[in-house]
């Protein structure tokens, strides 16, 4: 399968003598809708900029669809597009303006930037504020104005940097959908997010980076698979008097109607229910304590931080 | 797609962006000069220049139209480019065009474009106000066309490098309060450079607005107190350094890649 996205050995060291990234191999197949995940400073966003031509590399190579951002860096830019963390678009022009112009800094004529920019901004639910300055927008609305952007000029390879950051459930969720269908239509993604549900609904494959170096490079699947164990809480039907002593499964006292339970892979959860009937504790509901990914997630983060 | 057809289109995006920047603010950027130099025309020109004696033949407030024209254009290209590249940098939008594939140049030659035809209008503007004042002369369009564009270029590109790096509001202001604006009076919109003492005259001839002013003189009126050979030499030079010096800067990524 061939790669829209290859980096090898990639070092950035800032003027200050921080070393962002040690050196890190990283590939994204075409197609695929790829998680980079890392805590903050990891080095996620200094990976971004060098790919998006916005920090400059201390060493390393960076090929986007097989061509060298150093040697042919117009081609790799016009295969981009950029989500960025930060807002950064022209706070008083008008929506219509920041969308058209984009696609003609791509070279799209100007009928047709007018055209993609009324699809691009209709299909995020932005038309009817086309006229108004993106200083009036709701944060959500910023957000959505920035994917509309970024596929105006239809990139090959979208990379989104925390794009539902401080977005409400709801408008999180239809952005996911937008985004599948434009994965779906051919477009590879790449996303770093802080939200690992989002990464865990929406990507197939994930990179974990951290103090500048990956440290998983696998599919979602696969790392998941990796769990050894999850923390459950259930919710008693009735208030316990006193703490329930469960043989097999570690469990904390939340209050007289709630326990946590770690559950290890190798054990199941038969044995928890068995358990739990013989001591005559009715279950109303069970639930993860936290997203699967992000146990395993901060789990590779800690051990990292200790071997470190 | 053909790559120089592409480049053609990003670069009138980038042009048409700046001047609907500059014309949507027209009552922060069109009208103040308007009323300044209608001020210095009826101060200087009306009031102050009927009691002064005809320079060179020509009536004081015919005298300082050229200077004053240019003078407007001067201060707006660099106006222009100095707020427009600066307020790109601080709310971060100049990074649309640093990760678009166009090529730095065209980045550069988009923004001066665009401190060029708000130099160029505001001088247009300028110059009908002054015909409300004086009988407009013109000894040779193409000398005053050409002086124009070339000033209009020079400041764009020195608004461009004071934008690339200023860290604050207060930076714009700066050069234009410290530099620009006193070379501007010390560069003979007000006086032929004859009428200094002697040392002073040799002093002036290393204001390079000196040469723009005198130049533009000639174009209207047809005289000056430079030869104007020399006077577009130092022009050209202004444009070539000074645009290789911002391409670097642009290149280097001074105050806009970590």
């Amino acid at each position: 399968m061939s790669h829209a996205l290859e980096i090898h050995g990639l070092k950035k060291v800032y003027s200050n003598g921080f070393e962002a990234l040690k050196g890190i191999d990283l590939s994204v197949n075409e197609g695929d809708f790829f998680a980079l995940l890392g805590p903050n400073g990891a080095g996620k966003s200094t990976t971004i900029g060098i790919i998006t031509s916005l920090v400059n590399k201390t060493a390393g190579r960076v090929k986007v669809f097989g061509n060298d951002l150093k040697a042919d860096s117009m081609q790799v830019k016009r295969d981009l597009g950029v989500v960025p963390q930060e807002f950064n678009f022209n706070m008083f022009e008008p929506l219509l303006e920041i969308v058209t112009n984009q696609a003609g800094y791509y070279g799209v004529e100007p009928v047709l930037a007018r055209q993609r920019a009324e699809e691009s901004l209709k299909k995020l639910g932005l038309w009817d504020k086309r006229k108004e300055i993106a200083r009036s927008l709701s944060g959500g609305m910023k957000r959505r104005l920035m994917i509309a952007r970024a596929l105006v000029h239809q990139p090959k390879l979208l990379i989104l940097d925390e794009p539902t950051a401080g977005v409400d459930i709801e408008l999180r969720r239809s952005m996911w959908q937008y985004l599948r269908e434009v994965n779906q239509r051919g477009t590879t993604i790449i996303l770093t997010t802080h939200y690992l549900e989002e990464a865990e609904q929406l990507c197939r494959n994930v990179a974990i980076i951290d103090h500048g170096q990956i440290i998983e490079n696998t599919s979602i699947k696969a790392l998941l698979g990796k769990m050894d164990r999850e923390t459950m809480i259930l919710e008693l039907a009735k208030p316990q008097a006193a703490p329930l002593h469960l043989e097999g499964y570690p469990s904390t006292w939340v209050d007289s109607h709630t326990i946590e339970v770690e559950i290890y892979r190798n054990r199941g959860l038969n044995a928890l229910f068995g358990e739990l009937e013989r001591q005559g504790v009715m279950v109303k509901s069970m639930r993860n304590k936290a997203n699967r990914l992000e146990e395993l997630f901060l789990d590779l983060v800690e051990s990292g931080v200790k071997k470190s | 797609m053909n790559r120089l057809h592409h480049y053609r289109i990003a670069l009138a995006t980038i042009v048409l962006k700046e001047m609907r920047r500059f014309l949507r603010i027209w009552v922060q950027t069109v009208l103040p000069p308007m009323i300044t130099m209608a001020l210095y025309f009826i101060i200087f020109g009306k009031m102050i220049g009927s009691q002064i004696a005809p320079i060179d033949g020509f009536s004081y407030m015919d005298y300082i139209v050229p200077g004053l024209i240019l003078m407007s254009v001067i201060t707006q290209s660099y106006a222009n480019v100095v707020s427009s590249f600066y307020g790109s940098k601080f709310q971060r939008y100049v990074e649309e065009l640093l990760i678009a594939p166009i090529p730095l140049s065209l980045i550069l030659i988009g923004f001066v474009s665009g401190g060029v035809a708000r130099g160029l209008m505001v001088g247009g503007i300028v110059t009908v106000v002054a015909s409300l004042f004086v009988d407009l002369q013109l000894h040779n369009l193409w000398v005053t066309l050409s002086i124009l564009l070339l000033t209009s270029i020079v400041f764009s590109l020195g608004g461009f490098i004071n934008a690339v790096y200023a860290k604050s509001f207060d930076d714009i202001s700066i050069i234009p309060t410290f530099v620009l604006t006193p070379l501007t009076y010390l560069g003979g919109v007000f006086y032929s450079v004859s009428m200094l003492p002697g040392i002073w005259q040799d002093v002036s001839l290393l204001n390079p607005i000196l040469y723009m002013v005198n130049a533009m003189r000639y174009g209207m009126l047809g005289i000056s107190d430079i030869n104007l050979w020399v006077a577009y030499g130092v022009l050209l030079a202004f444009v070539v350094a000074l645009f290789s010096f911002s391409l670097w800067l642009l290149k280097r990524g001074v105050g806009l890649r970590g």
